[in-house]
């Protein structure tokens, strides 16, 4: 895919949705696409950090492996959703293991390019960091109610 | 319903375990001639020499001569209903309480959004928009449920899924090896949904909790709060609004309740002394 579609398709990605044209642009050349087969593994918990992904189809489920439990699943990403602030904050390394349940498409952000353009250009590194942060707001609102069990506290 | 108050005693016709401890009676309602409800009231089921408790009916309101509640056994009443088997009687009164506003979303997109147990009083409400599809928009179901081993009405689950003018999807909070599903809260699902938010009827019924999140991404995603309706869950004994165990502010969940429009329960989900 050349520059220019590829920064067409980043632009139709919600994550992208808002950015403008030249910052999608700007963008597109730290992305490639990328495909991951069922149960193929995007990213292994303590490994380096090196791309962000936005799931453009399919799924992936986030795990951790529990000793004589095996991976427990904790969250499933699906179209629309990213993966990868550890590419922002050191030490540049996973928390968790994501794989893919299904066919997925992702695009992938290298991060030294990323942290590159968003030092490069702070105009750009704030609409970035911000809806990175809106995602991690996301993320944690929806582990928070996780996190309450309330089906397990709810009166029959 | 000849008198509010009067028990009436039914025979249990079927029992199904759903889940470790959610079960599924059908009592016989045949010698009465057939047991008319709307989608969304409940029952008082009462356990002969135990109690009574107010159990969602769950059964499909267009076979009246089956009536079907699903229960979950926390307490020594539910137990005790637990233990009953086919041919045993139960107690039963009403039906009490407000319906789901199955009417009011024809020719609307409806979202049902179920939390664990919440999927059984929504499921008359889904049998009545499926006997009837065409008089609605886009059907949208998601369900979340603790682990994939508390999942309700898995086979129905499946054959909803399978019908293309049916949008369903399941989470749970916890997920094994074996699960394949989304893992996550059920409020994540919604924005999944292709829906035309202005024009589109929520019904909403688990946790309060899980509600209060459910019916804010809701809004967010552009739903007007007059169009979410709740089912709210509070101590009812009397089931007509007299003894006033159920009151909820200004309201008695059993006769003005169960299930409300948020714009009035939100008020009164927001005062933590209720």
């Amino acid at each position: 895919m050349n520059p220019e579609s590829l920064a067409r398709s980043l632009a139709q990605h919600p994550f992208c949705k808002d950015l403008t044209q030249g910052q999608n642009e700007f963008l597109a050349g730290c992305a490639k696409n990328a495909r991951y087969e069922a149960g193929e593994y995007l990213v292994r918990e303590g490994s380096l950090a090196e791309s962000l992904f936005l799931v453009r189809a399919g799924s992936v489920a986030i795990e951790s492996h529990i000793p004589g439990k095996g991976a427990v699943k904790v969250d499933t990403l699906a179209p629309g959703d990213i993966l990868g602030w550890s590419v922002l904050l050191p030490p540049f390394r996973w928390h968790l293991d994501a794989r893919a349940l299904e066919p997925t498409l992702v695009f992938a952000l290298d991060a030294n390019c990323l942290r590159g353009k968003v030092q490069a250009d702070h105009g750009f590194g704030y609409a970035f960091t911000l809806r990175l942060l809106a995602a991690a707001s996301e993320r944690l609102t929806h582990a928070r109610l996780q996190q309450l069990d309330v089906y397990k506290a709810e009166l029959g | 319903m000849t008198d509010a108050l009067l028990l009436e005693s039914m025979e249990i016709t079927r029992v199904r375990h759903e889940t470790r401890d959610t079960f599924t009676f059908d009592l016989d309602a045949r010698p009465r001639g057939g047991f008319r409800f709307a989608p969304g009231q409940f029952n008082m089921l009462y356990a002969f020499g135990l109690g009574e408790v107010p159990i969602s009916i769950s059964g499909d309101p267009l076979k009246p001569a089956v009536l079907t509640h699903t229960i979950r056994a926390v307490g020594p009443t539910t137990r005790g209903l637990e233990a009953l088997k086919k041919g045993d009687g139960v107690g039963v009164r009403g039906p009490f309480g407000t319906p789901w506003p199955v009417d009011e979303a024809q020719g609307k997109d409806v979202i049902v959004v179920a939390g664990g147990i919440g999927l059984a009083p929504l499921r008359p409400a889904i049998y009545s928009m499926l006997s009837r599809r065409q008089a609605f928009g886009k059907l949208c179901i998601a369900y979340g449920a603790r682990t994939p081993a508390d999942i309700l009405y898995e086979k129905e689950i499946e054959r909803w899924r399978g019908r293309i003018d049916v949008d369903l999807e399941v989470t749970v909070d916890r997920g094994d090896p074996d699960w394949r599903g989304h893992t996550g809260v059920v409020t994540k699902l919604l924005r999944r949904f292709e829906l035309t938010p202005e024009s589109t009827v929520a019904l909403l019924c688990g946790p309060e909790v899980m509600m209060r999140f459910a019916s804010r991404e809701l809004e967010g995603l552009g739903v007007p709060s007059a169009r979410i309706y709740v089912s709210m869950e509070r101590n009812m004994k009397c089931g007509v609004g007299s003894c006033g165990h159920c009151q909820l502010g200004p309201s008695f969940v059993c006769k003005d309740g169960p299930v409300y429009p948020l714009t009035k329960a939100e008020p009164l989900m927001g005062i933590r002394e209720l």
